[in-house]
């Protein structure tokens, strides 16, 4: 929850939640834990829950790990679920690996992808079928590993925001079944025993995520001031400026722009790279965009085999020349 | 106040830099085929135990990490910027763990220390980026977290104050000692080496790598315990063999892919003027730029 709005992310998993339970024949239950949740299930059943859990209580307001993670771990313990899906938000990650120690579980973080399959077990020989296949980046996105749980129950895994599409499959007269339970049943006095004293939150500072334009850097920019010239282009075409992790550690730019399989997923309809030489975990971060134009001193850099367009030279050269070229014909 | 402080640190794999052929055939990394590196977050949270220990004289700061031998080169950086005591967690019924054994093990060895005031430990490793050890430790152990921080504002008797990222933000949070905290790369920068220490600390070892050493240094260890790295295995610790190590991984890795991009055609272009006013052209034709 953020606030009394339910995350885009748990949208994008009820979405993904929805096409699993059905390739299973199993409902799809969602919950909620917050304060003032009235608007929530007109938020979530348009995605097709069958069953929605309220755990309302001031209380909840803000989030603090403990209660949360008593109340999920009772209810996950009383409905004995196969699948546990959250977001892989800051909040996400700080309760999901709290709740798999208390169940025994496996936790797999920041899958890319889910599908369902049969899993081999070499030392017993058993064939285990429905299981939850967790796709993620590993190893520093060098590789993705299929990761299973194949004895523990729920089979737990964190998705990030943006990387599973919004799905509406229902009408909006329809609903599913509210259930309001009572927090003090889950959740001792205790739990309450961290405070947050200050929250401050301002604005995305950018809109990277939804920009049909994004114009990104690599360290092959070169130096900071080189990198700004971005900023120029990507105001002229009213885009965003997106970075490699690369770019942000030399501290060309900031860390809210990082694009990549530990930054945003991006889909925009056109994706310039400049000085970016197409490692996997930028990429997995940007592949699904539209026209890609790879601006790039290497003839064969790895990006340029996945480029629409392909400039070969030195970015920083190139760059002011584009804006010039662009305000003419404009 | 005099605080005992405990810190959780790996030693990674370099992932920042990766080449060749570095997964073994059960989709397991084959660490020995990488330059090891102290995980950069680790470092961070040993700065924020160092600043508490400035802080609070007479407090003590225990270095803690799980793996093979060699990560005895970690445990001797710490104490080269400050760390008091090294203790190397090392047993063959550990290797292939996942975060849920990993957590278990080093919550036990936690234990075997006994009293402290707050654990801290990196956000989440450059090798995984799973964030989940420093949650499930503090759950194993009981005590409540705070993750993502970036500074510790005040720790007095029975609190601490801590500000921690959020999503576009900030927080401030007040919680009971005893505690774990993650910390993430945007604190402090951990301070360098200091020579003395170096000096010293330069022949700290394990016993195993005592006994590999042909004992030179012997003599000067037993005179100074400080130098003694502690070598702990599952007895140690008092394990449960089941939860440790691959039979103690609810995860499985089923199987490891390289990744492979679809492959476009593309047009290519030089960096000559007329070549860069020809792009400009086609992309306006066909509306890709407006």
């Amino acid at each position: 929850m953020d606030g009394t709005r339910v995350a885009t992310v748990s949208l994008e998993l009820l979405s993904e939640g929805r096409r699993l339970a059905d390739r299973l024949g199993v409902e799809l239950e969602a919950v909620a834990a917050g304060h003032e949740l009235s608007s929530v299930p007109g938020q979530v059943f348009r995605y097709g829950v069958d069953k929605l859990h309220l755990f309302d209580d001031v209380r909840l307001a803000r989030y603090t790990t403990l209660p949360q993670t008593s109340l999920l771990c009772k209810l996950v313990k009383d409905n004995a679920y196969q699948i546990f899906l959250l977001g892989a938000t800051v909040t996400g990650r700080d309760l999901a690996p709290r709740i798999t120690a208390e169940l025994h579980c496996g936790l797999t973080a920041d899958c890319t992808s889910l599908e369902i399959g049969s899993y081999e077990d070499k030392r017993s020989g058993a064939i285990i079928d429905n299981l939850l296949y967790q796709v993620r980046p590993a190893f520093g996105g060098n590789i993705v590993a299929t990761i299973v749980n194949p004895y523990n129950r729920p089979q737990m895994a964190t998705v990030r925001e943006g990387v599973m599409p919004l799905r509406v499959v229902k009408d909006d007269d329809y609903v599913g079944i509210v259930i309001a339970h009572s927090v003090a049943d889950y959740v001792s006095d205790a739990d309450f025993v961290v405070e947050v004293l200050e929250r401050h939150v301002k604005p995305a500072a950018n809109n990277l995520r939804n920009a049909p334009l994004v114009v990104a850097g690599g360290y092959g920019m070169g130096s900071k001031e080189n990198f700004d010239m971005l900023f120029e282009l990507a105001r002229l075409l009213h885009g965003e400026v997106g970075a490699t992790r690369a770019a942000i550690d030399a501290g060309f730019t900031t860390h809210d722009r990082q694009i990549g399989s530990t930054g945003l997923t991006v889909r925009p309809k056109v994706y310039f790279a400049c000085g970016i030489s197409g490692q996997v975990q930028h990429v997995s971060g940007m592949q699904e965009s539209g026209i890609i134009i790879s601006i790039n001193s290497d003839p064969d850099a790895p990006i340029n085999a996945i480029a629409d367009y392909v400039v070969t030279g030195k970015a920083e050269e190139i760059i002011p020349k584009l804006i010039t070229f662009y305000q003419q014909k404009q | 106040m005099e605080l005992n402080i405990i810190v959780l640190v790996k030693q990674v794999p370099d992932t920042r830099n990766v080449g060749g052929q570095a997964m073994n055939a059960d989709g397991t990394i084959n660490r020995a085929a990488l330059p090891a590196v102290f995980n950069p977050e680790d470092l961070n949270a040993l700065e924020q135990a160092l600043l508490l220990k400035d802080k609070n004289p007479g407090s003590r700061v225990v270095v803690l990490t799980m793996g093979p031998g060699r990560a005895a080169d970690i445990l001797r950086e710490a104490l080269y910027r400050g760390a008091d005591e090294a203790i190397l967690l090392t047993d063959r019924a550990f290797a292939g763990a996942d975060t849920l054994a990993t957590s278990y093990a080093l919550s036990m060895a936690v234990r075997r220390i006994g009293c402290f005031d707050i654990v801290l430990c990196g956000r989440q490793a450059i090798d995984g980026d799973t964030a989940q050890v420093g949650p499930q430790v503090a759950q194993m152990l009981g005590v409540p977290q705070v993750t993502c921080v970036r500074n510790i504002v005040s720790l007095d008797n029975s609190f601490a104050v801590a500000e921690r990222s959020i999503e576009n933000g900030v927080e401030v949070v007040k919680a009971p000692l005893p505690l774990l905290v993650t910390v993430e790369g945007t604190a402090a920068s951990c301070r360098p080496r200091n020579a003395y220490r170096m000096l010293r600390f330069h022949r700290a070892a394990t016993p195993t790598e005592l006994s590999a050493d042909g004992f030179r240094y012997t003599e000067q260890l037993q005179a100074d315990e400080a130098l003694c790295i502690k070598e702990w295995n599952l007895q140690d610790i008092a394990g449960d063999a089941s939860r440790c190590g691959l039979s103690g991984s609810p995860t499985k890795v089923r199987n490891v892919e390289n990744i492979v991009f679809k492959v476009k055609e593309s047009k290519r272009y030089t960096a000559a003027d007329g070549d860069l006013k020809a792009l400009v052209a086609e992309l306006l034709d066909n509306h890709t730029i407006g």
